[in-house]
């Protein structure tokens, strides 16, 4: 139970769980119809890049600009299945090739290109969903960081993957259903995933598997894995020349967030049903970084409230006043840079958290333990 | 490559390879002044696409006014845009360097998104004052037309004046870089920063005028841009990754790298296009220089200093 | 004491943009010697430093340690051959603790399953508190290592480097701001962990290089000018011209 606790970042880091986990499980279920439900769900799918972004770039200081790219890998290979289960030979009969994705037929494709065959098989699916964003990551990461690419030149050159991809995926349009993205998916295994009663489902399915990730980050940040990645943030140097080999660490710590954020990819497909080239562009890609600061970099939990705010801002906001939203957005991230560079959860620490625990000692009437005790970094 | 005959195949070099020319230019020019300030302070100005942009609807702008007021001045009127363009570029440049920029110069990435949120809302800016559409300045006449040397070639009078300017400018900044003082307290500045300041360089003065012609820089950019296609608010933004790479891919301390690298870029993506889709010529090119950068991270050219 | 020679410098050789920082190098240093390289700025020492452990690549010439040649390997390797490096601003993990920034340095654990896997096991926990104490800082195992003072700094990184047991330890600068005291101290220390290992130490305070050194190397504009006993260097005319001016 102990070692638990300290895994979870001690009494505070579990009481953030705790939280949070109510709100997910239970204020938003009850509080919301489905229809709001579901958007808050896709909200969530973005939070886990921003999990991703909080291991990678708040942890490990490396900040990657194409996290979009992994999301889209998820996502594409969920709606791969999906359409391919939605194109049998039976409702495609009218076309001119039926039994393959309606887009393909548009666009004189006569039949299914090889990559899209092992997808229909489900187990293959998920399997694909972990095995290749972390594939795609080691090649990137091995190539980049063994060479000692680095700070900004690393972001630019995620950036420019992820115009790559989008590119490529854009003009692809045989094959992978081009700007409109993969559409009109309908059932999992027979399981319509359009009703009410799956959106709920899968609901639960997001949040449980959100907060998983969230309790594995927390689990590699609680052993000696999790210092290391903090010392090479501060001292790369130091620990080279400690005797380890950097590069196999940032390899790590990029193929955990792409995996991650590949999950939140292929809960988007599910919960929205579809998937598109727009959600995984140079644009997308560094709004979840702005996810993840606004929660506070270093903050895995905030990563998720970060992520709901905003995109809870960004659809209020563009429903009224779509002018004034880019503004904000803009000023969101020159704001969070220049005034709270540790977020939310930053303002929570100075501001918020003092005065709660003032008012729990008083409530007690105990003095506060005087022992300070030093953990580590890990709410 | 069938159905294509040896003359026309040559044409097309020919002509692809100007257009190749033209991207050069813009391009070009929009790496100098990235160059000049990644090379100084490290920092990267996500929202340099907009300061080009505010050089092209400079020239939107002059070009209206003129039409409007002073038509008899029409034909002359663009060479004063091209320096009001560069001096409005240069002012943003310096208040953002003197509002912004200077807190965040120990967090290179900070300052990346910093930037990319300035740019958002200077993109707003221009979306709520020009609208979404595309404008176009009108060209005195000396602009238009085409020069014929042959009869399958075709090369266009704007874009021999694009080029004619980029090699002006470059010379100008090689000229400011290696024979003015200012440029030696430049130069000694992102050699030894501690070291410039101790000889009595004003090294935060050094850094904001820096920063101010760089965004100049691109602001003449945008005044070239204008020449051989219309502004919209996101125009400059379309070329802010192609513009980076081409910094990256030049080796930072280096002028000669930038131009190398800007002039292999535009013309591998400019031929490419012709013979594949557009979209994948751009494919192509990306992933070579990514490629290339593999290998060689310092970019095409590197000064080797002990660190 | 042997006289075996654990580390053998010949014909180094380093150039950037045709400046040679180090130019034909030859240098020696036996098992359980305590060597110091002095010179002016400039002299070349750092460079030294950073050939040895890896940091910059060597132009030509050979750095061969215990019969291993060193200029081909990657810096982590040259570590887990016992080659150990200070660096001139003291460089620790400011944001975690002593215990911490020791445990990191702790040569268990060094790939990335291995990290994952790593326990602080009893043996840990006292090889770390041994080293604490050796280094004066017992006492302040759970400080966040950013408020130490300059000098305690400098005695973590020692110990940082002293955790993993190193065959060669090589400082630079260690007493670099430190108080009289804390140079007593410093000066004790490292005649202590001298045996059974090779230091090299590059140090500009005459006082101190007395107390420690058993070897003196004189480096100027990247050569050898002088090399034997403190007393012998400090007579020989060229040192004296070099450091006196010209």
């Amino acid at each position: 139970m102990k070692a638990l606790g300290k895994i979870l970042g001690g009494k505070a880091g579990a009481m953030d769980l705790l939280v949070i986990a109510a709100i997910i499980f239970v204020v938003f279920p009850l509080g919301l119809d489905i229809f709001r439900l579901n958007l808050v769900g896709k909200y969530l799918t973005f939070a886990y890049c921003a999990v991703g972004l909080v291991m990678l770039w708040g942890y490990g200081g490396i900040l990657s600009l194409g996290q979009g790219v992994f999301f889209g890998i998820g996502g594409y290979c969920m709606a791969m299945f999906l359409k391919l289960e939605a194109s049998d030979p039976v409702s495609t009969a009218h076309q001119t090739t039926p039994g393959i994705p309606d887009f393909m037929d548009w666009n004189q494709v006569t039949h299914l290109p090889a990559f899209w065959e092992p997808f229909h098989s489900f187990a293959f699916t998920l399997l694909a969903i972990v095995v290749i964003p972390a594939v795609v990551a080691y090649i990137i990461g091995v190539s980049m960081f063994k060479r000692r690419v680095s700070g900004v030149y690393f972001s630019i050159i995620t950036q420019a993957i992820a115009a790559i991809v989008t590119i490529l995926v854009v003009g692809q349009q045989g094959f992978t259903g081009g700007i409109n993205g993969i559409t009109d998916l309908k059932t999992l295994h027979g399981w319509n995933i359009n009703t009410d009663s799956a959106k709920y489902v899968l609901y639960f399915v997001n949040g449980a598997l959100l907060l998983l990730s969230i309790v594995l980050s927390k689990l590699v940040l609680s052993t000696k894995l999790g210092r290391l990645l903090l010392a090479l943030r501060d001292k790369e140097d130091r620990v080279r020349f400690s005797g380890y080999d950097v590069a196999n660490f940032k390899v790590f710590v990029f193929s955990l967030a792409a995996v991650i954020s590949a999950i939140g990819g292929a809960m988007f497909t599910l919960q929205v049903g579809f998937m598109s080239p727009s959600i995984i562009g140079i644009v997308p890609s560094i709004e979840m970084v702005i996810f993840a600061a606004i929660g506070g970099r270093m903050s895995l939990v905030g990563a998720i409230y970060g992520a709901l705010l905003v995109n809870y801002g960004k659809t209020a906001f563009s429903e009224s006043f779509p002018t004034l939203w880019l503004f904000f957005m803009g000023l969101l991230f020159i704001g969070v840079v220049m005034v709270f560079p540790e977020g939310l959860s930053g303002l929570y620490k100075v501001h918020l958290e003092p005065k709660l625990r003032q008012l729990l000692t008083k409530a007690r009437r105990k003095p506060a333990s005087s022992k300070p005790s030093i953990e580590n970094a890990g709410a | 490559m069938d159905g294509y005959s040896l003359s026309d195949l040559f044409s097309i070099v020919v002509m692809q390879g100007f257009s190749g020319l033209s991207l050069f230019s813009v391009l070009l020019l929009m790496a100098l002044g990235l160059a000049i300030i990644f090379g100084q302070m490290g920092v990267i100005n996500m929202a340099h696409g907009e300061f080009m942009t505010i050089g092209a609807y400079t020239i939107y702008l002059t070009s209206r006014f003129t039409e409007t007021y002073l038509p008899s001045f029409m034909p002359y009127y663009f060479i004063v845009a091209i320096l009001a363009s560069f001096v409005i570029a240069f002012g943003a440049g310096y208040l953002l360097e003197y509002l912004l920029i200077r807190h965040l110069y120990k967090r290179p990435l900070d300052t990346l998104l910093a930037t990319w949120g300035l740019s958002l809302i200077l993109q707003q800016i221009f979306r709520s004052s020009f609208g979404a559409r595309e404008v176009s300045a009108t060209l005195p006449d000396w602009l238009m037309g085409s020069w014929k040397p042959t009869p399958s070639i075709d090369i266009p009078l704007n874009g021999l004046f694009v080029m004619a300017m980029s090699i002006l400018v470059t010379a100008l900044v090689g000229l400011f870089l290696f024979k003015s003082k200012w440029g030696l307290k430049v130069r000694a500045t992102t050699q030894n920063r501690v070291m410039a300041g101790a000889v009595g360089i004003n090294t935060k003065m050094v850094d904001r005028v820096t920063f101010a012609i760089g965004c100049g820089i691109a602001g003449v950019a945008g005044a070239c841009f204008t020449t051989i296609a219309s502004t919209g608010p996101t125009s400059g933004s379309l070329y802010i990754v192609d513009t980076f790479l081409v910094v990256v891919f030049g080796g930072t301390a280096s002028l000669f790298g930038t131009i190398a690298s800007a002039f292999s870029i535009a013309q591998a993506q400019s031929i490419l296009t012709f013979f594949l889709t557009n979209a994948m010529g751009k494919v192509v090119t990306l992933l070579t220089i990514i490629a290339i950068l593999m290998m060689r991270p310092e970019g095409l050219l590197r000064s080797k200093v002990r660190r | 004491m042997s006289n075996k020679i654990a580390l053998s410098i010949e014909g180094l050789t380093v150039s950037f943009d045709g400046f040679k920082a180090v130019d034909d190098l030859n240098l020696y240093v036996e098992e359980n010697e305590l060597r110091v390289i002095i010179g002016p700025n400039g002299a070349g020492k750092t460079t030294v430093l950073d050939l040895i452990c890896g940091k910059t690549k060597a132009t030509s010439g050979s750095i061969e340690f215990k019969g291993i040649e060193l200029t081909r390997l990657p810096e982590y390797k040259l570590v887990q051959l016992g080659v150990g490096r200070k660096f001139q601003t003291p460089s620790i993990y400011e944001n975690l603790t002593v215990l911490e920034n020791l445990e990191i340095s702790y040569p268990e654990g060094r790939s990335v399953l291995g990290s994952l896997m790593f326990r602080r096991t009893a043996e840990v926990e006292q090889k770390i508190i041994d080293t604490a104490r050796m280094i004066f800082l017992e006492e302040h195992l759970n400080t966040q290592s950013g408020l130490l003072s300059h000098g305690q700094k400098q005695w973590l990184e020692i110990g940082m480097l002293l955790i993993q047991d190193p065959a060669l330890l090589m400082l630079d600068e260690p007493v670099a701001g430190m108080s009289v005291v804390e140079r007593e101290k410093t000066a004790e220390l490292l005649n202590k962990i001298a045996k059974g290992r090779s230091l090299i130490v590059i140090e500009h305070d005459m006082e101190f290089v007395k107390r420690i050194a058993h070897k003196v190397t004189v480096l100027h504009q990247g050569k050898l000018l002088a090399e034997g006993s403190m007393e012998s260097v400090q007579s020989n005319p060229k040192v004296v011209e070099v450091y006196l001016g010209h």
